[in-house]
């Protein structure tokens, strides 16, 4: 089966406003680079902060513009799409974003939040649409007694969930989550991480999980990349790349890892930046495997 | 030979805010001992009051806040919350030393860091001007800042996040407090540089026999690092011990249930949730403040908050389940 969404030397640059003694230059948020995500799968993209995990979601929804590259949903290369195409392959394709507090306009009821996207795409009539309402609204389980308040009603899991509504609202077959959960609590975390497995399994939906909780992308993530400094330099089966990490960053990074054991013995491998060969290309160590040594 | 006097000892501590809408205890009777060269972890979630209860310690709660209960006895000081301001603000940076969550923040941007550390040392008087930059560059070297002969004049905005907490760490440090009091420190911080952070204030620890309060919402990181631990829920301890103990045979329902929520275990399964929503402060439960989410509830949990029982050597719990007298 051919992949849901093949990204190909994707590449971002922004511009960097020279300073006072800096010339004007890029900065490669994202540097050339190539993955896969399957039908119904979940990949994860992992990194450190700044290393282009969240432009390279966005770049894919085309929420920000790419500076080459391609970016194939079903075949289709969306770079090339005008805006009416695009319109329509954002039905496809959707988004949850990390902080629940500032992505639902407050001075919306949350009944107006989940139904904006089908105003905008003109699905159904008014009736129709209500009912879709209510029933995204259970199917994330809420309570629709509820529907009719506003987002400052809801705790951070609850606001989390009505992002999810509304990102399943047109039927997408492909969400990007970034960071979905590292905003709320510890004892709400699992509970927006079973209502994203369940979704999965009832809906078919494939996930791109862009996070830094390492523990969790080791639980729910089928295949994971690791970012470095605007580029993939690790990619493989999820449990592969756990227990037989090939390239230093990522050796670095696992072992970095908090464990709630007490018995765990830390053995940390610190990464000395010069081991990382920056110009290495990704090359396939083992069948499904790939890292940039 | 009598046992050795906790270096910090808080009891009955509770903190409130009084609003338009009511009166909120943020921290609520909050009570344990720490002892010299030890690490005490305090979990908890957003609004459960660790942090609330570590600002209370060093008297930094504003208004409408309010301490009251105590004592907090510190080092043969029978209650910090009877001194003076003058007399606290000894206290403050000097013999507790303290580090926040955000090292974006907490550093002055206009000075350059090497003023920063020598300021410690000389509002506690413990160098003059001219020997001031051998001990901060001695401190710059402890916290591991490579080449501090230049580092020592860069401003907050030319260093990195980890390389500003090691700052924020020698500040602390600087005039060789005996109590670490760290909150959140490696929360805004990749897990490399976490890791980093975690180890070098246990070489510190160890290099200065502190004793660190460290304050964390992450169980990884009490597992690694903590001796007892203290586990926060709606402004009380529910559950304290020995942190493997704890770990091992958690035996309030909140504890276990954090625990058991930790990813693991079969990939793509559903992880074990505590179900229902952390409460709002301003209005609990009239009993335990767990037991709407509480999947062992029974009819007196609903009635006043439970004591804290023993439930194993230097472990209690806050739960009817340990109540002796009930059986």
């Amino acid at each position: 089966m051919p992949p849901l969404v093949e990204v190909r030397h994707l590449v971002k640059q922004f511009p960097r406003r020279g300073g006072f003694l800096a010339k004007p230059g890029v900065v490669r948020a994202v540097n050339d680079i190539t993955f896969t995500v399957d039908e119904g799968e979940t990949f994860g993209l992992v990194g450190e902060s700044g290393s282009g995990k969240t432009t390279t979601g966005r770049c894919i929804l085309r929420l920000i513009e790419p500076t080459s590259g391609e970016i194939l949903f079903r075949g289709q290369n969306v770079v090339a799409f005008s805006r009416k195409e695009l319109r329509q392959a954002r039905r496809h394709m959707q988004i949850v974003f990390q902080d629940p507090y500032s992505s639902l306009n407050p001075r919306m009821r949350v009944r107006q939040i989940i139904e904006e996207p089908l105003v905008i795409h003109k699905r159904g009539g008014r009736d129709e649409r209500m009912a879709r309402v209510v029933d995204l609204y259970r199917l994330v389980g809420l309570d629709p007694t509820t529907i009719d308040r506003y987002p400052h009603e809801f705790s951070g899991g609850q606001r989390q969930r009505i992002g999810v509504a509304r990102a399943l609202a047109l039927n997408p077959s492909f969400i990007i989550a970034d960071e979905p959960v590292s905003a709320l609590d510890v004892s709400i975390q699992a509970q927006v991480v079973n209502l994203l497995i369940e979704l999965q399994q009832k809906l078919g939906l494939a996930y791109l999980f862009i996070a830094h909780d390492l523990r969790l992308v080791e639980h729910i993530c089928r295949r994971t990349a690791v970012m470095y400094f605007g580029r993939i330099v690790e990619m493989a089966e999820t449990a592969r790349l756990f227990n037989n990490p090939q390239h230093a960053y990522t050796k670095a990074l696992l072992s970095a890892i908090p464990v709630p054991d007490p018995d765990h013995k830390p053995a940390r491998i610190e990464l000395n930046p010069k081991d990382v060969n920056m110009e290495a290309p990704l090359r396939e160590v083992a069948p499904g495997h790939w890292a940039a040594i | 030979m009598t046992p050795e006097q906790p270096l910090l000892r808080v009891e009955d501590l509770t903190t409130t805010f009084t609003m338009p809408s009511g009166t909120v205890r943020a921290v609520d009777h909050v009570s344990f001992e720490l002892r010299r060269g030890e690490t005490l972890g305090i979990v908890g979630e957003s609004g459960s009051g660790k942090s609330m209860t570590a600002l209370s310690i060093l008297r930094l709660v504003q208004p409408p806040g309010k301490i009251q209960g105590g004592p907090i006895s510190f080092n043969g000081r029978h209650d910090l919350l009877e001194l003076s301001e003058r007399g606290m603000r000894a206290i403050r940076g000097a013999e507790i030393g303290f580090i926040f969550q955000e090292p974006m923040t907490a550093l002055n941007p206009v000075f350059t860091i090497g003023d920063q550390i020598a300021e410690a040392l000389l509002v506690h008087r413990r160098a003059t001007r001219s020997g001031a930059r051998t001990k901060v560059l001695e401190l710059l070297e402890a916290v591991r800042i490579p080449d501090p002969v230049r580092r020592l004049r860069d401003y907050p905005h030319q260093m990195s996040g980890g390389m500003r907490q090691r700052v924020l760490i020698a500040i602390a440090l600087a005039c060789q407090p005996l109590l670490l009091i760290a909150d959140e420190p490696t929360t805004a911080l990749d897990v490399t540089i976490q890791a980093e952070i975690l180890d070098l204030l246990q070489e510190m620890k160890e290099k200065f026999h502190l004793a660190l309060l460290l304050i964390t919402h992450d169980l990884g990181v009490v597992a690694g690092h903590a001796d007892r631990v203290a586990v926060m829920y709606a402004g009380r301890i529910v559950e304290s011990g020995p942190m493997r103990q704890v770990f091992r045979s958690p035996e309030h329902p909140y504890t276990r249930g954090l625990l058991a929520s930790i990813p693991g275990g079969v990939p793509g399964q559903r992880l074990q949730a505590i179900e229902g929503t952390v409460p709002n402060l301003a209005n609990l439960p009239g009993g335990c403040a767990f037991e709407p989410r509480c999947p062992y509830r029974f009819d007196l949990c609903s009635t006043l908050p439970p004591d804290a029982y023993e439930v194993g050597p230097d472990q209690r719990a806050r739960c009817y389940l340990h109540d002796p007298g009930r059986a």
